[in-house]
């Protein structure tokens, strides 16, 4: 089987997250970035584990971003990906970031492309069902259990609300990994050594016009102190319930 | 802390570890040493924290901790790659016992006596057939080896050792006694240090099951409790000559093992004081006193401060260290420098951490006081802080101070 897995870079889940002056850019001074964990954890190392099983095949990591993300690639190679894409490009928006991905997956004749169910840093959850779009593949997504005995056809557990569901699919697709696809691997030092040899392909991107450019970000309000209110007075607290946490 | 069933708080379990890089030294790191890095840092928080305490407590050794050990890669990465090892750099090998000690000095002492002290020997001084025999087996945690030059009457001076071989046909007949063997309780194979009957000094591979060899282990220490340590004797337990290392006479072959495991000691200690730093800064930004955080009193900064000044200025001396291995250049005497500083930095560090946690810095809640314990026998082992001091005294006047 050829598989293919989207990784992507996302800052660590405790860095403090703060704009640049014009408010349209992440400050990324001092941030210390991680493969996205979904990406990383249940999208990636499923598709390992299935190359390690009888089916056997072969796993490549694609990542849309300039040269600063070979880190991360490189982490990828290091759990066990045998080689991997970067697409050139610094996007602006999600639609160009799977844009990409799917220029590049159609010359590959893969049988499944794996993804994490969203990034931890913008949780836009978009790229899979675009990707699975351009390349007119069948998307599915939340998936939380991945299993196929002939690589032409799959089951799917997916997390859906309040339950799940179970769906048949056959190869290929898009899917987006959900926790319990996989559990976490840590890459050894032979794992890290061998990566060194492994290729690490970059590519031109492909000619893509952004539709959508952030413009400003905004932080979520500080949180206010907490005010007590005499018991007795309970008209301050009707008052400041509507008018100010205009909740009533 | 404890409960009256002897468990440990949910908090104790926690690892909140957030490492601290003052001087921006990973930039002087490449990408396999920050992945190394990484990798281990996560190991520690997932395998290490949550068990350690417990297993600190109750004075055992976590032995599962071995095979995830090998599995990581922690056992002899700078050995290379066709003999078991991780065909790493220095460098990578220091961070890695960096990350170990991070967790625990005992987990560190688990991981460096493998890499150092057996599997380098055998790679260094072995024959072919036992660098085929040994090290892969060694490196992927198959078998725990030990060392074993200290004695009971010796050990700042080594050379007064009195365990002896005395060639009889095919075989060595080996007599004597180690004392503080780290693993040696456990150990498959002990690399062991005696003299022949010409007074030289050899090393012979002893394995366990040889009759005449036993290692009883040490009981009531009140440092490294999660590392096992015991003896090693030896009763004219018959050795084949095929197990002497053929490639060494003399002390510098134990004394070159040595300068590896203080290499990676001199990192590891850097470990431990990382923890107990950012435990006491996290825990002086929360603890208010005096309706304020104690971090904002001049006395608490001035410990803190001071904390990360030396941490800092240790991980310089480490860095330097490994650039000098890597090139082939560094000197026994510049790691006992940097082995002495360090640990006694961390130690000292450690003091100050736990005068900041105040009371709960002598709980299980928190890692310092395991730390401090520990680091006890680090400022000992492996070339006591005097004796460090002595190697540069030495160095820099030409003159021997040690008798």
């Amino acid at each position: 089987m050829k598989l293919l897995v989207c990784v992507s870079k996302t800052p660590d889940t405790t860095t403090k997250i703060v704009f640049n002056a014009a408010g349209n850019e992440l400050d990324t001074n001092g941030v210390q970035y991680i493969m996205n964990p979904y990406d990383e954890w249940y999208a990636l190392v499923r598709a390992l584990e299935l190359k390690e099983s009888p089916l056997g095949g072969s796993v490549t990591i694609i990542n849309v971003g300039p040269d600063a993300n070979d880190a991360i690639i490189r982490k990828g190679l290091a759990i066990g990906a045998d080689e991997a894409v970067r697409i050139n490009a610094d996007p602006k928006s999600a639609l160009n970031v799977a844009f990409q991905i799917a220029e590049y997956a159609k010359q590959g004749n893969f049988d499944m492309i794996l993804l994490g169910k969203e990034t931890i840093d913008y949780n836009g959850s978009e790229i899979g069902a675009m990707v699975a779009e351009f390349l007119d593949l069948p998307f599915i997504s939340y998936a939380s259990k991945l299993d196929t005995a002939d690589g032409k056809t799959a089951t799917i557990q997916r997390d859906i609300e309040g339950g799940i569901e179970v769906v048949e699919v056959a190869t290929p697709f898009v899917l987006s990994a959900a926790k319990g696809l996989a559990e976490q691997r840590i890459p050894n030092m032979k794992g890290i050594m061998m990566a060194k040899s492994k290729p690490l392909n970059v590519l031109a991107p492909a000619p893509f016009d952004e539709l959508s450019v952030p413009v400003h970000y905004d932080l979520p309000p500080a949180k206010a102190s907490v005010r007590m209110i005499a018991p007795e007075n309970m008209e301050e607290l009707v008052r400041l319930l509507h008018e100010e946490a205009k909740v009533i | 802390m404890s409960n009256q069933n002897g468990t440990i708080s949910k908090r104790a379990r926690e690892d909140r570890f957030q490492a601290h890089d003052y001087y921006q030294i990973d930039d002087l790191l490449s990408e396999d040493h920050l992945l190394a890095r990484d990798a281990v840092r996560t190991w520690v928080k997932q395998e290490v924290s949550p068990i350690i305490e417990e297993y600190s407590e109750k004075g055992e050794c976590p032995t599962h901790l071995f095979k995830g050990l090998a599995e990581i890669g922690a056992f002899g990465p700078s050995i290379p790659s066709e003999y078991g090892g991780g065909g790493m750099d220095e460098m990578a090998y220091g961070i890695i016992m960096q990350e170990l000690e991070r967790g625990d000095s005992g987990i560190r002492s688990m991981a460096s006596v493998q890499g150092s002290l057996v599997m380098y020997p055998i790679y260094r001084f072995g024959s072919e057939e036992q660098k085929r025999k040994y090290l892969p087996k060694l490196g992927n945690g198959e078998f725990i080896g030990c060392f074993g030059l200290t004695e009971p009457d010796h050990g700042s001076n080594p050379n007064g050792m009195v365990t002896n071989i005395k060639e009889d046909g095919d075989s060595y007949i080996l007599n004597g006694a180690k004392m503080w063997i780290t693993n040696s309780p456990l150990a498959d194979v002990a690399v062991v240090w005696a003299k022949d009957e010409s007074g030289i000094i050899r090393g012979v591979i002893v394995e366990k099951g040889m009759k005449g060899f036993s290692a009883p282990e040490i009981h009531g220490k009140w440092s490294l409790r999660a590392s096992i340590t015991g003896e090693l004797v030896f009763e004219d337990v018959r050795v084949p000559k095929s197990n002497l290392l053929p490639n060494v006479q003399g002390l510098k072959g134990p004394l070159s093992c040595l300068s590896k495991a203080r290499y990676g000691i001199s990192w590891g200690a850097i470990g431990a004081a990382m923890d107990c730093y950012d435990s006491a800064l996290r825990y002086a930004k929360e603890r208010s006193q005096f309706g304020k955080p104690i971090a904002q009193f001049q006395l608490t900064q001035k410990k803190l401060a001071e904390m990360i000044t030396e941490i800092t200025k240790a991980q310089l001396l480490a860095w330097r260290l490994g650039t000098l291995a890597d090139a082939g250049k560094v000197t026994p005497a510049q790691i006992s420098m940097a082995k002495r500083n360090n640990v006694n930095m961390a130690l000292e560090v450690a003091r100050e951490a736990r005068q900041i946690h105040g009371g709960m810095g002598i709980t299980n809640e928190y890692p310092i006081m395991r730390h401090m314990m520990n680091l006890e026998t680090v400022l000992t082992y492996e070339g006591t802080h005097d004796i460090h001091l002595l190697i540069t005294g030495q160095d820099i006047t030409g003159l021997n101070a040690f008798q």
